[in-house]
């Protein structure tokens, strides 16, 4: 089986996971689990519910420490950095939280501040707060929510505002986390439909966690599909989705 | 027999709680001299637990002050001895009443509170999502909160102590006739540094505990939602149990300078 005949593959590599080890106890999660994002590349990861999705993208940006393997994040070894560092890494690493870790005692505002708090030097000087927020809300088309506490948005505004948080800092690789997880099919579209605007607009790089087919059909340029701890098959939908291996046709079968 | 192995465990599992507690303090203190200082987090936190306690704080301390002095009226007047009233309460309360019952209020009111805050913020994973855009969670949540409850209780410890003994006059104004002056008078010449002192310095301890312990708990709470009840319960049981450990320490050494 050889699911590695993509075009991309001869552009740079931002993102590398190599043989990636983590365990909780006895609960082996990631059993070496292997993976190259390349620079503009869209790629989906697909994986049952508690298969360590998350956990991957979690020591991807240091929220977790893996047991052993190599992360290396445009060509920094994660692993070795300080919190300086790593700090200074994560601007560039755009993450949207499975559901959207909105801060709910913040307005909309206040939340899209935050990151900028820290991080405001990447810029150059004469850069201001406001304008910077107003662009990351009219690139999701929520300018009007800008003064609304986060329990005052619907699931699929919160998530979009969550975007135009991961946007503030222009990251240049994005990872989401079931970006339409918990969302009506229509509102799952329109957030597909402007993951795809981002990724023209600045040019991303994205890591995509998702079980949605739909959403991997369409957004996908490779796939890995993370089954018992590994990256069990690479390709691209088509690919995959016409595999015989039983394994990987139980996650296409509707 | 299991009835022991049960307390056992129990007083394992305890100890544990305790050691982590301490490697979380130890961090707090750490992490406390680090600049920059929220200095805007801080002052949200400290309004935040006043407002929120004040009131009950206040009514706690007047029904103390009311029931303290109805229920020891009689006895002292067995004796003859009622002149002696505003001193005898005002003495237990500044001294181990007043501090006591609003810790204690506070313990529920404010440790629960950001146990369930913190928790809450942890299973939506609204702290991973501080720490993945630059800002330190510990210093930014941990450290405010907890400097915030110390700064706040000793606070609420003068108001509670303040609207006891007003509680108290009023027994004393309309079943004996005392005028304001004349009892506050009397409270005041019975109180020493002696007292005010060693109470004081301990609500600042009661007040790191409440902080601390309602952090610890939310900042490691599990996931789920069940996680955050529990998280909240958790740190009002574990705080009242230390408040009482803190205090008999504190009665201990304040005893021993007594007696120098
Ligand atoms: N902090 C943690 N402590 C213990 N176990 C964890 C932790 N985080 C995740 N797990 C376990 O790791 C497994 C994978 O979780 P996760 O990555 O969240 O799954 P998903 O693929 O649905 O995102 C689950 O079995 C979960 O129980
Ligand atoms: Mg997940």
């Amino acid at each position: 089986m050889n699911y590695n005949n993509t075009n991309i593959a001869n552009t740079k590599v931002v993102l590398e996971i190599k043989d990636l080890h983590k365990s909780f106890g006895d609960n082996h999660v990631l059993n070496g689990f292997n993976m190259l994002l390349h620079q503009g590349e869209n790629l989906v990861i697909m994986g049952k519910s508690g298969s360590g999705k998350s956990v991957m993208i979690k020591c991807l940006v240091g929220l977790m420490e893996a047991d052993s393997g190599t992360i290396s994040v445009m060509q920094n070894d994660i692993t070795k950095l300080n919190q300086e560092a790593l700090d200074i890494l994560r601007a560039d690493i755009g993450f949207l939280f499975q559901g959207s870790a909105l801060y709910d005692s913040m307005t909309v505002r206040e939340n899209l501040e935050f990151p900028l708090r820290r991080h405001i030097k990447k810029f150059n000087k004469t850069v201001d707060t406001e304008k910077l927020v107003i662009e990351a809300l009219e690139n999701v088309g929520l300018v009007s929510a800008i003064n609304l506490m986060p329990d005052e948005l619907s699931g699929g505004m919160k998530r979009r505002v969550a975007l135009a948080r991961t946007l503030i800092l222009q990251p240049k690789i994005i990872l989401y986390d079931e970006p339409t997880s918990g969302l009506d099919p229509i509102t799952a579209k329109e957030i597909i439909i402007l993951m795809q605007e981002v990724q023209k607009k600045y040019n991303t790089s994205s890591l995509i966690i998702t079980h949605d087919v739909d959403c991997a059909r369409v957004i996908s340029d490779r796939m890995i599909l993370l089954i018992d701890g590994i990256d069990y098959a690479v390709g691209t939908f088509k690919e995959l989705s016409t595999s015989q291996d039983p394994k990987v046709k139980a996650f296409f079968k509707q | 027999m299991l009835v022991i192995g049960n307390i056992k465990s129990k007083l394992n599992s305890f100890l544990i709680e305790i050691g982590a507690l301490s490697y979380f303090t130890s961090r707090f203190f750490k992490n406390a001299f680090k600049r920059p200082f929220e200095f805007k987090e801080f002052l949200r936190q400290c309004y935040n637990m006043g407002n929120r306690s004040l009131l009950l704080v206040g009514i706690t301390g007047f029904i103390i002050g009311l029931v303290l002095t109805l229920q020891t009226r009689p006895t002292l007047m067995e004796f003859g001895a009622v002149s002696w009233m505003p001193s005898m309460v005002s003495i237990s309360i500044v001294r181990e009443i007043g501090p006591i019952i609003t810790a204690l209020v506070c313990a529920g009111r404010i440790g629960s509170g950001i146990g369930a805050e913190l928790g809450s913020m942890r299973v939506t994973e609204q702290i991973d999502a501080m720490e993945v855009s630059g800002t330190n969670p510990f210093k930014y949540l941990v450290v405010t909160r907890v400097l915030a409850a110390t700064l706040m209780l000793p606070l609420l410890v003068i108001v509670a102590d303040a609207v006891a003994l007003f509680g108290s006059y009023l027994v004393e104004n309309t079943k004996g006739n005392v005028s304001f002056m004349l009892y506050f008078n009397q409270v005041f010449n019975s109180l020493e540094y002696s007292d005010m002192l060693p109470a004081t310095i301990k609500t600042f301890f009661f007040g790191l505990a409440i902080g601390l312990v309602g952090c610890f708990k939310g900042y490691y709470c599990k996931k789920g939602t069940a996680g955050v009840g529990k998280a909240a319960n958790s740190a009002v049981v574990f705080t009242s149990l230390l408040l009482f450990i803190i205090d008999f320490i504190a009665v201990l050494i304040a005893d021993i300078f007594y007696e120098l």
